[in-house]
């Protein structure tokens, strides 16, 4: 017999012994990532986001040349002239994201596509399934949308939401496919969501050739642009921040009921933490996966319909979900796979890629620093013993590495 | 060579494992290390093999203070630990699972496989431990691998040998195999600690008995001085009612009936094997067998989440062969599953989410899909003080609880209902002899209430003590049907079978 009990004490015995020593009354504060409190989910990504930002400091004063030439005739220029040029670059990357009401909005433009599919990819998560596979979702919502978007005739009160309703459909059904096949076959998600985004990626290249989608009189695969009544409108005149924000929002309080107001939400998270209690509970653990992958589809395909009715030229082109849906990945992650943990890591990743444009417009520094810091967050949210090190943290719980692990074990 | 443990005191987080706690073991002796759950062995023996670092004591070797660093010092300080779960890769054989970690090798890096053989050989006849070095681990019984697992321990020369729980997996045949080993080791001069929570075994094979509770040494007795009723109440604190106390049955209609039952397990082996029984309301059935003859896969298939491949199963007369885990849970069955933490519990969630495990789906606890959690927690606060589940409070991660209180939890919202038939795995694996005191009473509790009540165990002690009728299972065919007053040795025997001269060999 053995000492399965109480903390120090335990010695492991069966999967996935997580200790969460903090609770609290309010399911808000367990809302924050799969088995983690709330302070311990703002810690990591807090510290992470600085440690990510020091290294970038780093990288920029050594690829600064002119700076770098001065070291051996005068360190106290060189040193000057380095804190200066990363000053810069920050200040434009700040500027960029918050600095002015243009800035602001172009984050929360750039930031609506980024929640929607961290969402898709945190809902996954919640369930211990790793939703590889947003790209190719939004593309497949993304058509449907459009294709709502330029064959329907309706006032836009109406075409808008049928569009978005489309979306959904396309994105669940493509993600609820990987559900079935791991459900019915056992095939893991990871692999086929992986290669449904090669198939959604090509058969949009394919559709885009075709009489369906081609616009007229083009030869490139080029779309049909969506009607103007299905092109979502902005939320101030001249600025590109348009309702698909609103939509994000509502999303985020969707996800945040579905997953802990609700008995399908119950359902999903107690089968992602342990699928054969879910069964011994007499849930339906086969459904379970197609439908924690058709939530996650349709919130991605929500995601790809912004990328064809939310934006110029308001036409599909190949690839035009671009990488939103890999950075889904990391933002689920540094929102520790919660809704509201993603609204604030989506804002962070679009700010940074609004501030990005200015940082390379009036510092100079190519935006591929963006990405470099976008990696940097994710290496330290991923490796948290790292973070706890450098920074003498005590027992900070990693609820996102566990998360991710189940889906891979089972 | 002597070890000691000294003052050791470990403080974790709100918790003080251990408190001031002194151990002494000399060559020769072997001291059983008694205490429950909880009570702070396992910090002890962590300590001890290098995994934690005191807060504050000393581990002396001769008297020679030891600062270990991890297990790899300990190792070279002659200490051997052998796990209650086995450390073996099932598909080596037992001279390269002996080797590994310690190959010896030859020039250039060749494993000198013949010296491995050659090691196990030697320690195996020192011993009388009949162990062949070429035998692959996942042909062999337990017993035989528990014994491959002191082979592994000798072979790096270790002095101190620690056993934790190692009787927990044994057939009764086993155990007495196992206590000539421990007597020969005590012989060779080895050192031995023995952490049990069986006293009976502590009492035998023990030269002294050293009690733990809540962090502390609490007594360190003869064991020629006390007995059983003693020892349990140095444990849990106060007197314990070690025998179960119960009035004979009155068994009513049949409530369960099981017929020519088949299945199948993982790999496809035919591990249920036409099996009938018949359990009544009013009455107790317990399943005796070893581990592994078919108790797990036949439980499974009665309660829905394992398909049966023919045979029936009925509950008051209905056919439910074919019928889900939630249709058969409607039912008014309460299942307590042999893993709490596999199946039983959702770990990282909270107490009151595990209390609506299998109700959240409805009234009241769920309006259509719409969680009702202030009804979930109503629930789970009462259902907490009334199965006195020691929790500091409802919205921690059931993870956080002692064994005991997690099984209890499970019990708490298995039978908190109208109950018609309780199917209950290992009921008390793992948790104190407080805990077991109060689940064996509320299993008895529903009996008397009129549910057909069937327990499946690996704890001979356990059935003989819920039972009002035996069942013995031998490779998934049923081996033997008793009464209530059967003795251990013809119950022993059954559960045997023909697989005895195997075990022997």
């Amino acid at each position: 017999m053995t000492d399965a009990d109480a903390g120090p004490e335990a010695d492991g015995e069966g999967e996935g012994a997580e200790t969460d020593q903090t609770g609290t009354t309010d399911f808000l504060a367990r809302a924050t990532g799969v088995g983690s409190s709330i302070k311990q989910a703002i810690t990591v990504p807090a510290l992470a986001l600085l440690s990510a930002l020091i290294i970038g400091a780093f990288i920029i004063a050594l690829t600064d040349v002119d700076s770098l030439k001065l070291w051996g005739d005068d360190p106290g220029e060189a040193f000057r002239s380095t804190m200066s040029g990363i000053g810069d670059a920050y200040r434009a990357l700040f500027e960029g994201s918050l600095g002015s009401r243009r800035a602001l909005t172009e984050t929360l433009f750039a930031a609506t596509p980024l929640i929607l599919a961290g969402l898709a990819v945190a809902v996954g998560f919640q369930a211990g399934l790793f939703n590889i596979g947003a790209n190719g979702q939004m593309h497949i919502g993304g058509m449907v949308g459009l294709w709502v978007g330029f064959s329907v005739s309706a006032p836009a009160i109406i075409h808008i939401p049928l569009a978005i309703l489309g979306a959904i459909v396309g994105g669940a059904m493509w993600g609820g496919l990987a559900g079935l096949l791991k459900a019915r076959t056992g095939a893991h998600e990871v692999i086929t969501t992986i290669m449904l985004n090669f198939i959604a990626l090509f058969l949009v290249d394919y559709l885009l050739k075709g009489s369906l989608f081609q616009a007229q009189g083009r030869n490139d695969p080029i779309s049909k642009p969506a009607d103007s009544s299905a092109r979502f409108p902005t939320l101030f005149d001249g600025y590109r921040v348009h309702i698909g924000f609103l939509v994000a929002l509502l999303a985020v309080w969707f996800v945040w009921w579905l997953m802990y107001r609700s008995t399908i939400g119950y359902e999903f998270r107690a089968v992602g933490a342990n699928p054969e209690g879910g069964k011994y509970a007499g849930m339906n653990v086969a459904w379970v996966y197609v439908a924690v992958m058709a939530v996650s589809g349709g919130l991605a395909g929500v995601a790809g319909s912004n990328q064809v009715l939310g934006l110029e030229p308001y036409r599909a082109f190949s690839n035009f979900a671009g990488d939103t849906g890999f950075d889904a990945i990391a933002l689920a992650l540094l929102g520790r796979s919660n809704p509201i943990g993603v609204l604030f890591a989506g804002l962070l990743f679009g700010g940074l890629r609004a501030g990005g444009i200015q940082m390379q417009g009036a510092a100079g520094i190519p935006i591929d620093l963006v990405l470099v810091l976008q990696a940097l967050i994710i290496m330290f949210i991923a490796a948290p013993e790292l973070v706890k090190a450098v920074y003498r943290i005590k027992a900070v719980d990693d609820g996102v590495a566990k998360g991710v692990t189940t889906g891979w074990g089972s | 060579m002597e070890l000691e443990l000294s003052g050791i005191t470990k403080q974790f987080p709100g918790v003080l494992a251990n408190d001031d706690v002194n151990l002494r073991v000399s060559e020769g002796e072997i001291v059983a290390l008694l205490g429950e759950n909880g009570a702070g062995k396992s910090t002890l023996m962590n300590i001890l093999y290098g995994l934690y670092t005191p807060t504050s004591g000393e581990v002396r070797i001769d008297g020679e203070p030891m600062n270990f660093t991890g297990p790899g010092d300990a190792i070279a300080a002659g200490i051997g630990m052998v796990h209650q779960h086995f450390m073996l890769v099932p598909v080596f054989t037992v001279a390269e699972n002996v080797m590994l970690g310690n190959e010896p090798t030859q020039r250039m890096g060749w494993l000198d496989v013949r010296k491995a053989r050659k090691t196990v050989r030697d320690i195996s006849g020192r011993y009388s431990l009949d162990v062949d070095p070429d035998a692959v681990i996942e042909d062999l019984p337990v017993g035989i691998q528990q014994r491959v697992e002191i082979i592994k321990v000798l072979a790096r020369q270790a002095n101190v040998l620690v056993f934790d729980e190692p009787t927990s997996v044994l057939t009764p045949t086993e155990v007495d195999g196992f206590f000539e080993i421990m007597n020969g080791l005590k012989a060779d001069g080895k050192a031995i600690i023995f952490i049990s929570h069986k006293l009976n075994e502590a009492l035998e094979l023990a030269d002294r008995i050293v009690i733990m509770r809540r962090g502390k040494t609490v007594a360190e007795v003869n064991p020629a001085d006390v007995d059983e009723e003693k020892l349990a109440e140095l444990m849990v604190g106060r007197p314990v009612d070690l025998v179960v106390d119960k009035d004979p049955a009155e068994p009513g209609e049949v409530v369960l009936s099981v017929e020519k039952l088949v299945v199948f397990d993982d790999r496809d082996q035919r591990t249920v094997d036409g099996v009938s029984f018949e359990v009544r309301s009013g009455e107790i059935v317990g399943i005796a067998g070893v581990q592994g003859n078919g108790q797990t896969e036949l439980v499974e298939s009665i309660t829905g989440m394992r398909p049966s491949l023919g045979g029936t199963v009925s509950l008051k007369g209905e056919d439910i062969t074919v019928e889900s885990v939630r249709a058969i849970h409607k039912r008014s069955v309460a299942h307590v599953p042999e893993d709490r933490q596999r199946s039983g519990l959702v770990l990282s969630f909270t107490v009151t989410e595990n209390i609506v495990l299998d109700s959240y789906y409805e009234e009241p606890i769920s309006h259509g899909i719409r969680m009702d959690w202030p009804a979930a927690e109503e629930q789970a606060e009462r259902l907490v003080e009334q199965y006195d589940v020691r929790t500091p409070s409802i919205d921690v991660a059931v993870s956080t609880l002692s064994g005991g209180n997690q099984q209890k939890v499970i019990v708490a919202r298995e039978f908190d209902r109208d109950v018609t038939f309780v199917v209950a795995s290992q009921p008390t694996r793992g948790i104190d002899v407080g805990s077991i005191e109060y689940i064996h009473s509320r299993i008895v509790e529903e009996r008397d209430h009129g549910a057909a009540v069937l327990i499946v165990s690996s704890e001979l002690e356990e059935i003989m003590a819920l039972s009002d009728r035996i069942i013995v299972m031998f490779e998934g065919k049923i081996a033997g049907e008793f009464d209530g007053s059967a003795t251990r040795t013809e119950i022993g025997l059954a559960m045997l079978g023909s697989r005895s001269e195997e075990v022997a060999s």
